[in-house]
């Protein structure tokens, strides 16, 4: 059964091409139709493997399935084949059902739109280039499937392109993303040219084999790799594309944000993992990223106004979580967090639509309240999905993938106790934002009625989010409380564990202990400022510096301000001052010369029929004087 | 030759197109008679079938011009060709 392995991203691709020619013409059901079944047709193929994977292993707990030979130039032979081992497996399994259930809510959610197909083959696209990306067997083809989960995302933000600021944040997306892939492609040539190959399983052996631990080449690849993921994960430096991606329609930003586009850059990693481990300074790196980004992040999401950019700045400091993971050598926790976060972050996301869809596209989340009567379904989704991201303990998911990194990010060689405190402080942060989303828009009283409720199409996947979103997280949990460790030792057929620290390591009670504090305190601060005594708030806005505080934090530590001084104007300034330079003079003197030539041309051209005769007439004698006398 | 040159000029300089057509007539015979001529001169018999073929050309041409004339006489009411210079660039 595993043989049906390429039918998982050719069947939304096939969809997305059907959609793409005949889409116009068909009928919106039938758009719905095609669009919803092969994201969920996709899926069955996913649950098959990932059954028949689980039951019979094959040897080596990896299956390879090459279709075709793509390039064979000179020795150096690429294949179009599809690689499928514990990390793809999962991921796979995960992409797919979160993507079909996002599928199935905006069936519902974009049906008054104009571009019902165009959005439909969008989304197909955009699954079926995620799925290329994990699958593939080498650098190449999972590089085709990066860039087209990039070209879908800018199609996709900038879905209604008539308003112009949305097509801005388009381009933003895809320019951003790209300076990070020009080093990662960077990467590849090296990679290439080193090791002779890119096929990912080969190429970790030989560098493992080639190359010694903290070999210079080694670290220089590994960085390019890191800057790739950097921009296509959003971490600090290239994460200013994310919150302006919100332009886009909502089920979109649920899809790049929960299961495709930014968690590929934590795939990549997890993926060449072998090369980082030769690189310890590279692991620190992405510690120090993911640190860096998860604590800025958290801190901007305190002050958005805009309830989609609060979950934005969320899932740029969870992703941070996941590279502290990562940087650390906990790479199942990292795969671990990116499950679960999957689950509540589609779930949060697709509970915001609804509420914005219910306020009349009212993005402000200081001019809704009170909703937790009118929309009790999206109240007590969103209300899960919230806990499970803040990390409520015991009973839901994000508490225990959290709470492994964490423990990782002391335990772990290459931890450190300031990392571990920082991502406490991290969970501290993440509680107060959420709760603070959460209290402002479903508390207090009501200040816009609500117009739309959301039918069984839309609340259906609500409710099945947020049921994984709970149980998502006991696949895996610490010795105290029941010691299941099923899904690290899944992905450790793969997957490395990593290396305890020798001493002075903290028990596992202590970690979790602290974190349950963390998420205690920062509930504690929201509820004290948003619900009991509003007044605060207002009295910490008269403050100058808490004021200035505010403003730097919500222009997300002025790093838009700085881009735009350091490189959007210098390039735009210099543009304009290249416009007339003489390269241009050529080709404008070619417009100009043809146009005289037609100024010429056109005086022969008079009507009248006696002179083209006699232009014949002359034609046909210097014709034949030439042929008698040359 | 003579006749030919005599045809061409006759078509250039009239603007009556009866008598455009008439000469256009005069340079098909002009070809024809020359057919006949390198004919006779070499005692070959090609030089008369051509101009059967040339005889029949003429007529289907003379038709589809007449044809055309009355047109475009109906058109400008007039048989000056430079009346009919639409086609100017």
């Amino acid at each position: 059964m595993l043989k049906l392995l390429w039918l998982m991203p050719a069947i939304p691709f096939l969809s997305s091409l059907m959609l793409i020619i005949f889409g116009p013409r068909l009928a919106k059901r039938s758009v719905a139709v095609l669009g919803v079944s092969s994201i969920v047709l996709s899926a069955l193929v996913s649950a098959v493997v990932t059954a028949t994977f689980l039951s019979f292993p094959p040897p080596g707990n990896a299956f390879t399935q090459t279709l075709w030979t793509w390039m064979d130039v000179a020795g150096f032979r690429l294949h179009i084949g599809f690689y499928l081992d514990a990390i793809s497996v999962l991921m796979t399994l995960v992409v797919t059902f979160v993507a079909s259930l996002i599928h199935w809510y905006s069936a519902e959610f974009m049906s008054e739109d104009e571009g019902y197909s165009r959005f439909f083959a969008y989304m197909n696209l955009f699954v079926a280039s995620m799925l290329t990306l994990l699958l593939a067997d080498n650098l190449v083809l999972l590089y085709l499937g990066w860039e087209g989960v990039g070209l879908c995302s800018y199609l996709l933000i900038g879905f209604w392109y008539l308003v112009p600021a949305n097509g801005a944040a388009g381009r933003k997306a895809f320019i951003v993303t790209r300076t990070g892939d020009t080093a990662m492609i960077v990467g590849l040539a090296l990679l290439a040219t080193q090791l002779g190959t890119l096929n990912i399983q080969e190429l970790m052996l030989k560098a493992s084999a080639q190359w010694p631990v903290g070999s210079p080449y080694a670290l220089a690849a590994a960085l390019l790799l890191l800057g790739g993921a950097v921009g296509k994960s959003a971490q600090l430096s290239l994460q200013t594309w994310l919150p302006d991606a919100m332009a886009g329609p909502t089920p979109v930003s649920a899809l790049l944000h929960a299961a495709t586009m930014v968690t590929a850059g934590v795939y990549l990693i997890a993926r060449t993992h072998a090369l980082f481990a030769l690189a310890p300074l590279a692991r620190h790196a992405v510690a120090t990223v993911g640190i860096a980004t998860l604590i800025l992040a958290g801190f901007s999401a305190i002050t958005q106004w805009d309830l989609k950019k609060v979950l934005a700045y969320s899932t740029i400091s969870q992703i941070g979580y996941m590279f502290v993971a990562l940087g650390v050598g906990a790479w199942s926790a990292a795969i671990f967090h990116f499950m679960t976060h999957a689950f509540f972050k589609a779930l949060l996301f697709l509970g915001a639509g609804v509420v914005i869809d219910a306020m009349d596209d009212e993005h402000n989340i200081f001019k809704m309240g009170g909703l937790r009567k009118e929309l009790p379904v999206a109240f007590w989704t969103f209300l899960i999905g919230g806990c499970s991201l803040a990390g409520l303990p015991l009973v839901t998911a994000g508490f225990y993938s959290k709470g492994l990194i964490i423990r990782a990010a002391r335990a772990s060689q290459d931890g450190s106790p300031a990392l571990w405190l920082l991502a406490i402080l991290g969970v501290l942060l993440t509680a107060l934002y959420t709760f603070r989303m959460i209290f402002v828009v479903f508390f207090g009283r009501a200040k816009i009625p609500v117009g739309k409720r959301p039918g069984y199409r839309m609340t259906i996947p609500l409710v099945v989010l947020a049921a994984l979103s709970v149980v998502g997280g006991f696949v895996n949990t610490p010795a105290a409380l029941g010691d299941i460790h099923v899904f690290t030792d899944f992905l450790n057929r793969a997957l490395p564990n990593w290396i305890e620290r020798p001493a002075g390591s903290i028990t596992e009670m202590g970690s979790e202990g602290l974190v349950t504090l963390a998420f205690l305190t920062g509930l504690g601060i929201a509820y004290l400022v948003y619900i009991r005594n509003p007044r605060y708030a207002d009295a910490l806005a008269e403050f100058s510096i808490s004021k200035a505080l505010h403003q730097f934090w919500f222009a997300d530590w002025g790093m838009d301000w700085l881009y735009d001084r350091i490189f959007v104007r210098p390039i735009l300034w210099f543009a304009h001052f290249d416009r007339a330079d003489f390269i241009d003079s050529v080709y404008g003197g070619v417009a100009r010369l043809s146009e005289l030539t037609y100024f010429a041309l056109r005086s022969t051209e008079n009507g009248k029929v006696r002179w083209y005769a006699a232009g014949i007439a002359f034609g046909a004698v210097a014709l034949v004087s030439m042929v008698l006398f040359l | 030759m003579i006749l030919f040159a005599l045809g061409t000029i006759g078509l250039l300089v009239r603007r009556d197109l009866i008598f455009i057509l008439m000469s256009i007539e005069v340079m098909l015979n002009a070809a024809g008679l020359a057919f006949v001529a390198a004919g006779a001169r070499w005692g070959q018999p090609d030089g008369q079938v051509m101009f059967i073929f040339i005889l029949a050309t003429a007529a289907a041409e003379v038709s589809i011009g007449l044809a055309l004339v009355l047109r475009l006489h109906r058109q400008y009411k007039s048989l000056d060709v430079d009346a009919a210079s639409e086609m100017r660039g």
